[in-house]
């Protein structure tokens, strides 16, 4: 066995170089390079006409690993929880170095902070609903997220769908979560455990929201609940759903269907009251309908009675 | 398959050790006992990585069949849990190969092995991983120059504490500073599962000018001895003690 020291030895590739596998001889033709990451590169490649992602890494270990996961999860039936696994294979550079990679499908989109600001704050709600669904869905299958944060969710258009885009911190139920990111960690806020069990992935989906208004982040201090809280309550287009949101940082939700729940409650309230609403504005404005109404019999009753005298 | 328990010693310091017997030859001899040997160093800020003291942190946890990794103190925390679930990952990888090479003749390892099948090996390895029991002696350096480095080793100890209870397996821990008051190395925390209470003992720690680190690392391995004594001790009264639950 061998010891390993971490160094960088990433690959850098250019556009236009040509990627082929060792296993399964598909060929590759980089375009540019899309993220870097704690475990690997990933590439916007091009195979026979069609686009893909590609990830490559020296970490053979955590590669694997990742595609496990992105293969479990495409066991799952229903909606498409993370991205489409194409090809799994290894690349023998030029001096002889083996890397692993993965191809995967290549998903184009805006970033979720960026969307709610040029498209308006009811996708707040919108976007907590999706989420929710997906990991209801992710959690009954036995998994759980782990590194739930803003840059693993993307944007797609036309519908408008929150998607994740890496799904390599995703876990097994009731294991140490494999990867995160401290902000978003409960464990960091001294809030909880790394067990991965929902409740872990519905803290840091609040934390997605609160990272959205604090683009800066923020600190921890000896009293992160009170913290947390307060900064919930600081932006307005979150206050809707305040009481949902703490509870989550407090861990009472067993499951993020309970968490959906209340969500939809306060959807429907607000609709129910911006209807309500509409509905007094209407009384106003039908005056003038009713007159237009009134003087249209009038004339009708006119050209009745001349066709009772005539 | 009978699951055994990973033991490895993390060393954390910040420089060459001066006194006592080569670090890296104990290293080598803690690896000939089961015991992977992982080594963290941290840099002052104004460092560069080819500072020559570092060397030496390299060599110790290659050979003691462990992972090294240099860094600023920012970054411990993530470093002091990457390493010792790299290296768990590493022990077991290395356990896999070896009935692997059994199997499959003794040019055969893991990357030679096509990716599916590759992948059904890892989930195996991560199983195995993650419950597996651990015991970890952690050695911290307080000589002088560590002393302003501390509340980071402290944070990063209870963050690592935080991550590996959250596993299935089982963990045990114990932390030695060196040099000790007229001894090698000194007890800071007695075997463990949590490390929560080594807040109020950290501050108290006295920082000395010799760096003991080959010596230190003698007394650490010494530790699973002890203790797997008082455990077959303790196995032999089982019945007696089931009682007491």
């Amino acid at each position: 066995m061998r010891a390993q020291t971490w160094k960088n030895s990433d690959i850098d590739f250019k556009p236009g170089t040509k990627i082929t596998g060792k296993w399964y001889k598909n060929q590759y033709r980089i375009k540019g390079k899309l993220g870097k990451g704690a475990i690997g590169t990933v590439y916007l490649c091009e195979s026979g006409g069609k686009l893909a992602a590609l990830k490559i890494s020296d970490k053979g270990t955590s590669m694997t690993v990742e595609v496990n996961v992105l293969k479990s999860l495409g066991q799952v039936q229903g909606t498409r929880l993370g991205p489409y696994l194409l090809d799994v294979d290894d690349w023998v550079s030029p001096y002889g170095t083996t890397y692993s990679f993965y191809v995967m499908e290549y998903l184009k989109g805006e970033s979720m902070a960026y969307f709610i600001k040029n498209h308006g704050n009811v996708w707040v709600g919108v976007f907590l609903l999706q989420l929710l669904e997906d990991l209801e869905q992710l959690h009954q299958s036995g998994w759980v997220f782990g590194d739930l944060k803003l840059d693993n969710l993307m944007v797609l258009s036309s519908p408008s769908r929150v998607r994740w885009v890496d799904v390599g911190g995703t876990t097994q139920k009731g294991r140490a979560i494999k990867e995160y990111t401290e902000f978003y960690d409960r464990g960091y806020w001294g809030l909880g455990t790394r067990k991965a069990e929902p409740s872990y992935d519905l803290f840091a989906l609040v934390m997605v929201f609160l990272h959205i208004y604090y683009p800066r982040r923020f600190e921890k201090t000896t009293y992160s609940e009170k913290l947390i809280y307060k900064k919930i309550d600081e932006v307005k287009p979150l206050q809707p759903y305040r009481n949902p949101l703490k509870k989550a940082i407090a861990g009472k939700y067993k499951t993020s269907s309970e968490m959906k729940n209340d969500v939809l409650q306060i959807v429907y309230q607000a609709q129910n009251k911006s209807r309500l609403k509409k509905k007094s504005n209407q009384k106003v404005t039908n005056i003038p309908f009713y007159i237009e109404m009134g003087g249209i019999s009038v004339v009708a009753i006119g050209f009745y009675i001349l066709s009772l005298i005539f | 398959m009978k699951k055994g328990t990973l033991k490895q010693i993390l060393l954390i310091t910040d420089g060459c050790s001066n006194k006592g017997e080569d670090p890296a030859g104990v290293a080598a001899l803690a690896y000939e006992q089961g015991i992977t040997v992982n080594v963290i160093g941290i840099l002052e800020n104004n460092q560069t990585e080819e500072v020559g003291g570092l060397k030496e942190v390299e060599d110790i946890a290659l050979s003691g069949g462990g992972v090294s990794q240099i860094v600023y103190p920012e970054i411990l925390s993530q470093t002091v849990k990457m390493v010792t679930r790299q290296a768990m990952t590493q022990t077991i990888q290395g356990f896999v190969n070896k009935e692997l090479k059994q199997i499959l003749g003794s040019n055969q390892s893991i990357e030679d092995i096509d990716p599916e099948k590759r992948g059904e090996i890892m989930e195996v390895v991560e199983d195995l991983g993650e419950s597996s029991d651990l015991e970890v002696v952690v050695l911290v350096d307080t000589s002088a120059s560590m002393h302003d480095k501390l509340p980071t080793v402290k944070e990063s100890l209870i963050d690592l504490s935080i991550s590996l209870n959250s596993r299935i397996g089982k963990n045990r821990f114990c932390i030695f500073s060196f040099p000790g008051k007229r001894k090698d190395i000194q007890k800071v925390l007695d075997w463990s599962p949590q490390l929560n209470s080594i807040s109020e003992v950290f501050p108290k720690l006295t920082s000395g000018g010799i760096t003991p680190t080959g010596p230190a690392l003698r007394e650490a391995i010494y530790q699973f001895g002890k203790k797997s004594l008082l455990r077959s001790l303790r196995n032999e009264s089982t019945d007696v003690e089931e009682f007491g639950y």
